[in-house]
C-alpha cells in the first residue's frame, strides 16, 4: 500500500471519487432481510415525526405542551443529550490516537461516525424548536445577522457545525483513501483527529454555557454544569458504542475485538463514578444552603407545594445510574454480554433523563416570578423527537453499514474495476 | 450483510432494483403527504416578508413598503383597518418606570389595559403585566402568586405587578443569536417581529418573566383591534415570534402615556422622561427610596418600586 505518484492520483480523482461515492450509494441500498426492515421501520417513524412537524409550523407552536412558564421542552432536552452523545464518540478517538491502541484504531471510525450522526440530530433539535424555521437564513453570517461572540447560541451553532465538518472530513477521507487502497496521509488527517478531541470537548462545554451563563435560573447557574455535561456524556457516549459494537458484534461477521470493549468499561466505570460524585455535590449545595435558591431542586427531586411532575423521572434516572454503576465495577462484566448491554442500557436512559427532562425542565420550574406550571411532553412532541431519532439511526445505520466493509478492504476500488 | 450482487443472478439483480424502485417511489410519496401540511402555510407567506430585511437595515422607502404591506396582511387576515406608525425615539428623552407598592391594590385593571392596547391573542388573555398578591414582611417573590383570587386588595398582602424592566444591561438581549431584539436610544428594548427566529432563548435569559412567545397566530375580535399601531409595538404579531411589553413606544414615544398607567384607578404608576429634572419620575427616584427587582444580577432596570411610608 504505497503511495502513488502525485500526477497519476490527481487524474485518477476524477475517475475513482464518483466511484467511491456510488459505490457507497450501492452499499447503503444493500442487505439483507433484517437490515430493509429495519430501515423501512425507521423511514415510517421519521415520516410520523416529519408529519407531526409539519403540523407544528403550520398550526403554531401552542400544538405543544411548552407555554411561556416553561418555554423550552422536550426538543431542548434531546438536543442537550445528543451534544453530549456527539461529544462522547470521542473516547474511542482518545485511545486510538493518543493511545495507540490496536483494537480502537481498528473501529475507532463508529465512534466518529456516531458524532456524525448525533450532529445531525442536535441540528434536527435545533430546527423543530424554532417558532419560525423559515427563517434559519437570518442566523447566517454575511446574508443574516450574527450576533457573535455576544450570543453563547453563536457559538454553539459554530462548535456544532465544525465538530461535524471535522468529523465529515476525518471519515471521508479515511474512507476514501481505504476504498482506493491507499495508505492515508496522515498529514491530512491526523492534525484534524486532535483538533477533533479538543472540539468534542468545546461542544458540550459551550452548549452547557448556554444555561449556565444564565444569571436568572439558578438551578443552571453553576460552575460545575459544564464539567459534568463532559462527565456525562462520556458515560453516554461509550455505553452507546458499545451497544453498537455489540449490534455489530451479533448482527455482521466484523470482528470487534474485546480490547475495544474493555477499554470502553474501564472508561465508564471512572466516568459514572465522577458523575455520581457531581450528583452529590449538586445535591448537597442546594440543600444544605437552602433558601429559595433551592426551589428548582426541590422541585425536581421531592416536588414544590404538592407540584411534582419530575419526581419519578429523577429517581429513575439516579436509580438506573446507580445500578449502571454497580453493574459495571463487577470485574467480569465483560465476559457477560447481557450484563454489559443491561449495564449500557440503563447508563444510557438514566443519562438521557438527568440530561433532558431533568436539567432543562426544573430550570423553569418555579419561573423567574416564582410561579409554579409544570410540563409534560404531548403525543406531537414525542413524535417529533421519535422521528429525529429514527432519522439520525437511519443515518448511523447507513453509516456503519457503508464504512464497515470498506474498512475492512472488502469492498475496494480495486475489486469494483475487476467485477 | 451478504453482498447480494456477487450471489444472484442478472434476473434477481433487476427484480432487486425493481423493488428498490418500488420502495424509492412509495417513499416519496409517504414524504410528500407527511411534508403537506406544510405547503398550506407556505401559501400564506410572501416572499416580501421571507426576503424582509432586519429592521435597522431597511431605508425609509423599504420601511414604507413594508407597513404598507402589513397593514394590507391585517385587513386580510382581521379584517380591520389600521396605520402602522414607527415612531423613533425622541433626543434627550430616556424612559424610566416606578411603582408605588404602598397603594397598589392589585386589581390588574393595567394588565388588562395592556392586553387591550397591545392586541393580545383573546383566547390566552396574554398581557405584558403579571401582578403578583404578596405577603406583607416579605419581598420574596416566593411567597408570592399570581394567580390570586377574590376580592382585592386584602388586608394581609400588598400587591406587585411586574412587567419588562426595561434593562441597561439585558440579558435578553444578549443571547439573541440573530440580533432581533436590542435596546433603543430611549432604553426601550424592542423586538423585531419580522426577523425573530422564535428560537426563545431570550425568554429562558429574562428573569423578570416579561417575554412573551407567540405559540399561535393571536386572534382578536376586528372590532376590538387597536387601530394606531406601532411597527416595533402594538401591531399584530406574526405567529412563533417573541414579543414584550415596549412601555407603549408607540404612545409614548408621542408625549402619551402607557396604557398601563393611565388605566390605574390608584396613581400607583409614575412614567416619564428620566433625563429631564423636572419629571415627576425624577422626583421620584431622587426622594423616594426606591428598589430595582433581582439588583443582584446586575441588569440595570429601567423599572423602580418605592412605598410611600
Amino acid at each position: 500500500m504505497s503511495k502513488i505518484s502525485t500526477s497519476e492520483s490527481s487524474a485518477s480523482h476524477l475517475v475513482s471519487y464518483p466511484k467511491f461515492i456510488w459505490r457507497m450509494l450501492v452499499l447503503a441500498t444493500e442487505g439483507n432481510w433484517l437490515f430493509y426492515a429495519w430501515m423501512i421501520g425507521l423511514t415510517a417513524v421519521a415520516l410520523v415525526g416529519l408529519n407531526a412537524w409539519a403540523v407544528q409550523v403550520t398550526e403554531g407552536m401552542g400544538v405543544t405542551n411548552m407555554t411561556d412558564h416553561v418555554s423550552w421542552g422536550l426538543y431542548i432536552a434531546n438536543f442537550t443529550f445528543m451534544v453530549g452523545l456527539a461529544a462522547g464518540g470521542v473516547m474511542m478517538v482518545i485511545p486510538a490516537y493518543l493511545y495507540h491502541d490496536e483494537d480502537m484504531h481498528d473501529i475507532v471510525i463508529i465512534g466518529e461516525l456516531l458524532a456524525i450522526a448525533a450532529i445531525f440530530m442536535c441540528i434536527g433539535f435545533v430546527v423543530v424548536d424554532l417558532g419560525r424555521p423559515d427563517r434559519f437564513w437570518h442566523m447566517i453570517p454575511g446574508i443574516g445577522k450574527f450576533h457573535f461572540p455576544v450570543s453563547m447560541l453563536t457559538w454553539d451553532v459554530i462548535v456544532l457545525n465544525g465538530y461535524l465538518l471535522i468529523n465529515l472530513h476525518i471519515c471521508g477521507y479515511l474512507l476514501y483513501n481505504r476504498y482506493r487502497g491507499i495508505a492515508p496521509n496522515p498529514r491530512w488527517y491526523i492534525p484534524f483527529v486532535f483538533i477533533s478531541i479538543a472540539w468534542a470537548i468545546s461542544i458540550h462545554t459551550v452548549t452547557a454555557f448556554l444555561y449556565q451563563g444564565l444569571g436568572g435560573r439558578p438551578f443552571w447557574n453553576t460552575a460545575l454544569l459544564a464539567p459534568r455535561f463532559l462527565t456525562s456524556a462520556f458515560v453516554s457516549g461509550p455505553a452507546f458504542i458499545i451497544l453498537a459494537l455489540e449490534v455489530i458484534r451479533y448482527l455482521s461477521k466484523y470482528k470487534v475485538g474485546d480490547g475495544a470493549i474493555k477499554i470502553l468499561v474501564n472508561i465508564m466505570r471512572v466516568t459514572i463514578l465522577i458523575n455520581l460524585l457531581m450528583l452529590v455535590s449538586e445535591v448537597f449545595t442546594e440543600f444544605y444552603t437552602g433558601g429559595s435558591h433551592t426551589a428548582s431542586a426541590k422541585y425536581l427531586y421531592f416536588g414544590l407545594h404538592g407540584y411534582n411532575a419530575l419526581v419519578p423521572w429523577i429517581w429513575t434516572s439516579v436509580g438506573l445510574t446507580i445500578v449502571a454503576a454497580i453493574l459495571l465495577l463487577r470485574p467480569k462484566i465483560t465476559q457477560c454480554p447481557v450484563m454489559l448491554i443491561t449495564a449500557c442500557v440503563l447508563a444510557f436512559v438514566g443519562i438521557w433523563i438527568e440530561k433532558g427532562m431533568g436539567l432543562i425542565i426544573p430550570g423553569f420550574i418555579p419561573n423567574t416570578l416564582h410561579e409554579i406550571v409544570e410540563y409534560l411532553p404531548n403525543g406531537l412532541e414525542w413524535r417529533v423527537s421519535a422521528g429525529i431519532w429514527a432519522a439520525g439511526l437511519i443515518i448511523y445505520t447507513l453509516a456503519i453499514r457503508v464504512a464497515m466493509p470498506i474498512f475492512t478492504g472488502e469492498v475496494s476500488l480495486k475489486k469494483d474495476t475487476h467485477v | 450483510m451478504s453482498d447480494p450482487n456477487t450471489t444472484e443472478s442478472t434476473n434477481g439483480i433487476s427484480r432487486r432494483t425493481a423493488l428498490k424502485g418500488v420502495g424509492a417511489t412509495l417513499g416519496a410519496a409517504a414524504f410528500a403527504k407527511a411534508i403537506a401540511p406544510i405547503a398550506s402555510w407556505a401559501k400564506d407567506q410572501s416572499v416580501d416578508e421571507f426576503l424582509q430585511n432586519h429592521y435597522r437595515e431597511l431605508s425609509p422607502e423599504q420601511m414604507q413598503k413594508v407597513i404598507e404591506r402589513i397593514e394590507a396582511e391585517t385587513k386580510e387576515d382581521y379584517g380591520a383597518d389600521v396605520t402602522i406608525k414607527d415612531a423613533k425615539p425622541q433626543a434627550g428623552v430616556k424612559f424610566a418606570y416606578a411603582l408605588n407598592l404602598s397603594i397598589c391594590v392589585g386589581c390588574r385593571k393595567c394588565a388588562k389595559a395592556c392586553h387591550i392596547e397591545n392586541n393580545h391573542d383573546r383566547p390566552s388573555g396574554n398581557s405584558y403585566i403579571r401582578v403578583l398578591e404578596m405577603k406583607k414582611g416579605s419581598l420574596d417573590m416566593e411567597h408570592g402568586r399570581a394567580d390570586y383570587s377574590g376580592p382585592v386588595p386584602k388586608s394581609d398582602s400588598f400587591y406587585m405587578p411586574v412587567q419588562c424592566q426595561q434593562c441597561d444591561n439585558p440579558p435578553c438581549v444578549d443571547v439573541c443569536p440573530v440580533e432581533a431584539t436590542w435596546k433603543e436610544k430611549d432604553g426601550i428594548v424592542a423586538v423585531d417581529y419580522n426577523w425573530c427566529i422564535g428560537c426563545r432563548y431570550c425568554e429562558a435569559a429574562c428573569p423578570y418573566h416579561a417575554r412573551r412567545f407567540n405559540w399561535t397566530k393571536p386572534q382578536v375580535p376586528k372590532v376590538e383591534i387597536t387601530p394606531v399601531q406601532g411597527y416595533l409595538s402594538n401591531r399584530m404579531r406574526p405567529q412563533g415570534v417573541m414579543e414584550k411589553c415596549t412601555f407603549c413606544m408607540h404612545r409614548t414615544r408621542e408625549g402619551k402615556l402607557p396604557a398601563c398607567l393611565e388605566a390605574c384607578p390608584t396613581g400607583a404608576r409614575v412614567f416619564g422622561n428620566i433625563l429631564d429634572p423636572e419629571s415627576e419620575i425624577r422626583w421620584v427616584l431622587e426622594n423616594k427610596r426606591v428598589f430595582v427587582l433581582k439588583e443582584e444580577l446586575g441588569t440595570k432596570p429601567s423599572f423602580y418600586y418605592f412605598f410611600d411610608e
